[in-house]
């Protein structure tokens, strides 16, 4: 006996939906079994909060008088992206300010690039807007500098392309120097692993045959709300999975849309990752509706059995040979240590755990309240191994 | 026995002479360098862990002020910006003491000063940069 979002909707609005979030599910299943945990729980929230560098915002600046054509613009000497009618930009989260020395003095700190922007604009801080173009007759200016904050443009929208990562790579160094890479600071002779997923709360990890996320599928964005636009660039299902169905490689990924004026720079951060670039810290938290007892089953899954596939970043993956070192658990990682042949190699994360959990909760609040009601999805994203199933 | 790390800091003319090795040689304490840096305008910046009995330890800072060198506490030097920390862990990879730790049950990074040797590796690895330096 299955439920369905309608339903589970009427209980959010009636104040009686039981929501819990992806680690309290686990209990919840553990000691009552998946039967009735279906039965008496509707929805799971999920959490994480990462770098997810494939982020952006969308912009209307909105009219100078005269009017202009933008051909090129910077917001605090940031260029951003004007190949879209007379006043439409697009603010890439890795994009650097000009004349910053990237790497010239390696490594480099990359401290202002697109995504410090976005959370400046969030904050509700002042920018610097400078634009030239070469002229029309519709469209005369040719310069044109301001002042501005989020609140002065018309239009603010965040648009990524490719958001929550469903699993990741753990990276290592086996060379003998020590190596900046995207995955922060890796110390030569397997000095440290770093790993980039909140695991039993990341939100594709938690629904891993894409039963329930969608097109459509309402979440929590940067403190605000969004939505799932498509499947993100590089989504990938045709991957090795764990029990629950959790891929042990990197795999699902998703694309994200939502109205940046009611974000909050807690949840969209600007990272500096030193000697590799700007990035963007993206908070997202998916609500899981508990439709029958597979979905509930898959939520319940633990760091223990959850499975990553650790990486050298100091040839392997910039060569692309595909080559991994081994596996590990996040229980394993979060652990603190993680033992490769034999060696122990102290663990670090990039994603916020603590942040993750925060965000799970904060949605659960807001669908206990009746604040935030779920939405079907006008599609179910593609998955080969759920659609082999079905088929 | 009293341990405190310090920064000193050593003025343009006193940066050739021979000051610390006083604090071994005369007042019986111990020192351990834990950075040295000269500026392009030749002021010297030691961080030293000391450890020695309590009156010789003031009586060693006293005769190194005598020299026209600052002395100043090491704990002030860096400090975390709690509204900019998210927690991730990076700084976790480079910390070389304990200073930088993950609470395991809630996953938060905790910082402690008194553990803090201002290597500084932290700093420019932050990704939020999150921690500062306060000299």
């Amino acid at each position: 006996m299955g439920k369905t979002i309608a339903e589970i909707n009427e209980r959010i609005k009636r104040g009686e939906a039981v929501v819990v979030t992806a680690e309290e599910v686990i209990g919840i299943v553990e000691e009552k079994g998946a039967e009735r945990a279906a039965q008496e729980v509707d929805v799971v929230t999920t959490g994480t909060f990462g770098p997810m560098c494939s982020s952006g915002a969308f912009i209307n600046l909105g009219h100078a008088q005269p009017r202009m054509k933008i051909h090129r613009a910077w917001l605090n000497e940031v260029p951003v992206f004007c190949g879209i009618a007379a006043v439409d930009i697009y603010i890439g989260a890795t994009e650097m300010a000009e004349h910053d020395p990237l790497n010239e003095v390696f490594p480099g700190e990359f401290r202002y690039g697109g995504g410090h922007l976005i959370e400046d604009l969030v904050a509700g801080k002042t920018v610097h807007l400078r634009a030239t173009s070469y002229g029309t007759d519709c469209y005369p200016n040719r310069a044109w500098e301001r002042d501005l904050t989020l609140a002065d443009v018309k239009e603010a929208w965040l648009f990524n392309p490719r958001n929550a990562y469903q699993n990741y790579n753990v990276a290592v160094n086996l060379s003998d120097r020590v190596i900046y890479t995207y995955m922060g600071v890796l110390r030569p002779n397997l000095g440290n692993a770093n790993y980039c997923s909140a695991g039993q709360l990341s939100p594709l990890l938690n629904d891993p045959l894409f039963r329930t996320i969608g097109i459509g599928t309402r979440i929590f964005l940067g403190g605000g709300i969004g939505y799932v636009a498509w499947h993100g660039t590089q989504h990938n299902t045709e991957v090795p999975r764990g029990p629950s169905g959790a891929p042990t490689r990197p795999a699902g990924t998703i694309s994200v849309i939502g109205d940046l004026k009611g974000m909050s720079p807690r949840y969209l951060t600007g990272y500096s990752i030193l000697g590799y670039g700007a990035s963007l810290a993206v908070g997202i938290g998916i609500p899981i509706p508990v439709l029958d007892e597979e979905v509930v089953r898959a939520a319940a899954v633990r760091d223990e059995e959850l499975v990553a596939a650790v990486v050298d970043y100091s040839h392997d993956y910039p060569q692309g040979t595909g080559k991994l070192l081994g596996e590990v658990t996040y229980a394993e990682l979060k652990s603190g240590s993680i033992n490769l042949d034999g060696k122990v190699v102290p663990t670090a994360p990039l994603s916020s755990y603590s942040r993750a959990r925060e965000i799970a909760e904060k949605l659960k609040d807001w669908i206990a309240q009746g604040r935030f009601l779920l939405s079907e999805p006008v599609e179910l994203l593609p998955c080969s191994a759920r659609e082999e199933e079905v088929g | 026995m009293v341990r405190h790390k310090v920064v000193l800091h050593f003025p343009h003319e006193q940066v050739d002479k021979p000051i610390v090795s006083k604090l071994v040689r005369d007042y019986n304490l111990d020192f351990n360098i834990l950075k040295a840096s000269i500026t392009p305008r030749e002021e010297g910046l030691l961080v030293l862990e000391i450890t020695g009995e309590d009156d010789d330890y003031q009586r060693g800072m006293d005769y190194i002020k005598s020299r026209g060198v600052s002395v100043q506490p090491l704990s002030q030097d860096i400090r975390r910006n709690d509204e900019r920390c998210t927690h991730c862990g990076a700084c976790l990879a480079v910390c070389p003491t304990d200073a930088l730790r993950a609470d395991r049950s809630t996953m938060e990074v905790l910082f402690d000063d008194e553990e803090c040797v201002a290597c500084e590796l932290c700093v420019k690895v932050c990704p939020p940069r999150a921690m500062e330096i306060h000299y």
